[in-house]
């Protein structure tokens, strides 16, 4: 275990040393999520210019919701996508094996091959959509609530990360993946909007099959106090599932690999 | 047109090389209006073959079905502004389909080639590159049609009777106006991708005009839904005539004499962007020339 904590702290410093080199993409990619964060914010606006109250979420509940939203974006462009695009590269060139050769676990060095340590700034920007939402709210969130909200935000990022480690697999089958990371991409947005919104066949798909419901209304129900007991049971034990489930696909993958130069 | 030698101006018969340098011009027309229907069969062929992917691509073209689910949720309890239930439904599959029709990726093909240098291989051949360009990605239109096809008829399903507009000319002119949408499109795509031939991040500042598009195109949210002064402010911008116009146009949100005055403001920017692609492409093609030699 200390082993693996160092080993991230080592790829962690690469990544960051190799980002220092850049610094211009440094500003630009900075100035972009802050262009994003707000710009995230716009339907939301005009949706509550026009209500008060979507499906039982107020315009500051709603806003929570988007706060975790950001977060877990930074989380996926910051530390999962940047590791996608690497592995997908290994596999597509054949250089996986060196990789493979390596004395660690596979599954950890491909995951954290690349940081984009810049993506700070989405967590941040989500801290200060909280700190508005909850100022509005004209409250602060009780200890014990944070506490499960964090419990669930390291469920929601265990999660989304599954999904990629899924996606990663699909890569061994079908190579070109960027497509449907592409598409994951496209799909997570949907995340920005409290689950409770969709109806029917989406609710299906964003609660369970895509479990977006997770990542982001979840813990926000948890920090406002609204969670049910139940379900924040039924979120910690789905991510579990979920999470081994992807472990399960990703080791079945990985035996099946085959060097692209042999 | 950049294959072709720029006019030899021999210093000693000006009125014969311009001759000759016009010649070689309306030959080089001939010869891209020879390619394309080739240029055409091979970008088909190649969408066909990458089937799968070209499936994927537009299966992440689902936002207007996310935010169609978000509005009939906040229209459920009585419409909002001139939206109701069944004006959202016509206004997001109608946004669909226009999305799925006019769709184009030149600049991730532009960026790369540039930046990879294979860029080359493509000015060996005795056709414009932008040319070459729009082929391949017009050739992939029957395919998006077949796909869009399952929209289309839900739309027409769901609310062809009421929300589809009656007015025979402009149901005629939809396609002119999907067709300006995609020219639209593609050639803003081609200015910011050729700007890869000075700056590292085109792609960066491709995002943010796609930010701008999900809002002032009507994307995200229809228009009339935004406080007035950003409606006013799109219908200066190019956005609008690459969905929202189209969109409103197909489901009767506008009197035949706004949507024709709106056709021509439509081409008018696409007349502009075609200027401005071709400059840009001009200079940028002496930077890549410097590049490589």
């Amino acid at each position: 275990m200390g082993r693996y904590l160092r080993l991230l702290g080592v790829q962690f410093r690469a990544s960051a040393a190799v980002a220092m080199q850049y610094r211009v993409d440094f500003l630009v990619e900075g100035a972009l999520a802050l262009f994003w964060m707000g710009w995230s914010l716009v339907p939301l606006l005009v949706v509550y210019d026009h209500r008060s109250e979507v499906a039982g979420w107020s315009f500051e509940e709603a806003l929570v919701v988007i706060g975790w939203f950001t977060l877990m974006k930074g989380f996926l462009e910051g530390a999962v996508n940047p590791s996608l695009t690497t592995v997908v590269e290994h596999i597509r060139k054949g250089t996986l094996d060196f990789v493979l050769l390596k004395p660690a676990d596979a599954q950890f060095l491909v995951s954290t091959a690349k940081f984009e340590p810049w993506r700070v700034i989405d967590v941040l920007g989500a801290l200060a959509i909280f700190a508005v939402a909850f100022h509005r709210l004209g409250r602060v969130p009780a200890p014990g609530h944070v506490a499960v909200a964090l419990a669930l935000l390291l469920c929601a990022t265990w999660t989304l990360y599954s999904v990629w480690i899924l996606v990663i697999s699909a890569a061994f089958y079908v190579v070109k993946v960027d497509n449907l990371s592409f598409l994951f991409s496209s799909i997570f947005d949907a995340a920005r909007w409290p689950v409770s919104v969709f109806r029917g066949v989406w609710r299906l798909l964003f609660t369970v099959v895509v479990p977006l419901a997770l990542m982001t209304t979840y813990p926000a129900l948890a920090l406002l106090g609204r969670l049910e007991p139940r379900t924040a049971l039924l979120a910690v034990l789905g991510s579990a599932s979920f999470a081994a489930f992807a472990r399960l696909v990703w080791l079945r993958s990985i035996a099946r690999y085959t060097s692209a130069s042999s | 047109m950049v294959a072709v030698p720029g006019p030899a101006s021999g210093p000693l018969m000006p009125q014969a090389a311009a001759a000759a340098a016009e010649m070689r011009y309306s030959w080089a027309v001939l010869r891209t209006l020879r390619a394309v229907p080739t240029l055409l069969r091979v970008g088909l062929a190649d969408a066909v073959a990458y089937r799968a992917e070209f499936l994927v691509w537009l299966l992440s073209t689902n936002m207007p079905l996310v935010m169609l689910a978000l509005w009939s949720a906040v229209a459920r309890d009585g419409p909002v502004g001139r939206f109701g239930q069944e004006e959202f439904v016509a206004y997001y599959l109608a946004a669909l389909v226009v999305r799925l029709l006019t769709g184009a990726w030149v600049i991730w093909e532009l960026n790369f080639e540039i930046r990879q240098g294979t860029l080359s291989f493509r000015l060996l051949r005795p056709v414009h590159p932008l040319v070459a360009y729009a082929a391949e990605n017009v050739a992939a239109v029957p395919l998006r049609l077949v796909l869009s096809l399952p929209v289309t008829l839900l739309l027409l399903w769901l609310v062809g009777g009421t929300r589809i507009t009656h007015d025979p000319l402009l149901l005629a002119l939809f396609p002119v106006a999907v067709a300006g949408a995609w020219l639209i499109t593609f050639l803003a795509m081609s200015i910011v991708g050729a700007l890869a031939f000075w700056i590292e991040s085109a792609t960066s500042l491709f995002e943010i005009w796609m930010g701008l598009f999900g809002v002032f195109s009507g994307y995200l949210v229809p228009l009339s839904l935004f406080p007035e002064w950003v409606a006013t402010l799109a219908r200066f911008l190019p956005f609008r005539y690459m969905l929202a116009f189209p969109v409103e146009m197909l489901i009767g949100m506008e009197s035949r004499s706004q949507a024709l005055f709106e056709l021509g403001v439509q081409w008018l920017f696409a007349a502009l962007l075609l200027a401005g692609a071709s400059a840009t492409w001009r200079l940028g093609m002496r930077r890549f020339a410097a590049y490589g030699g």
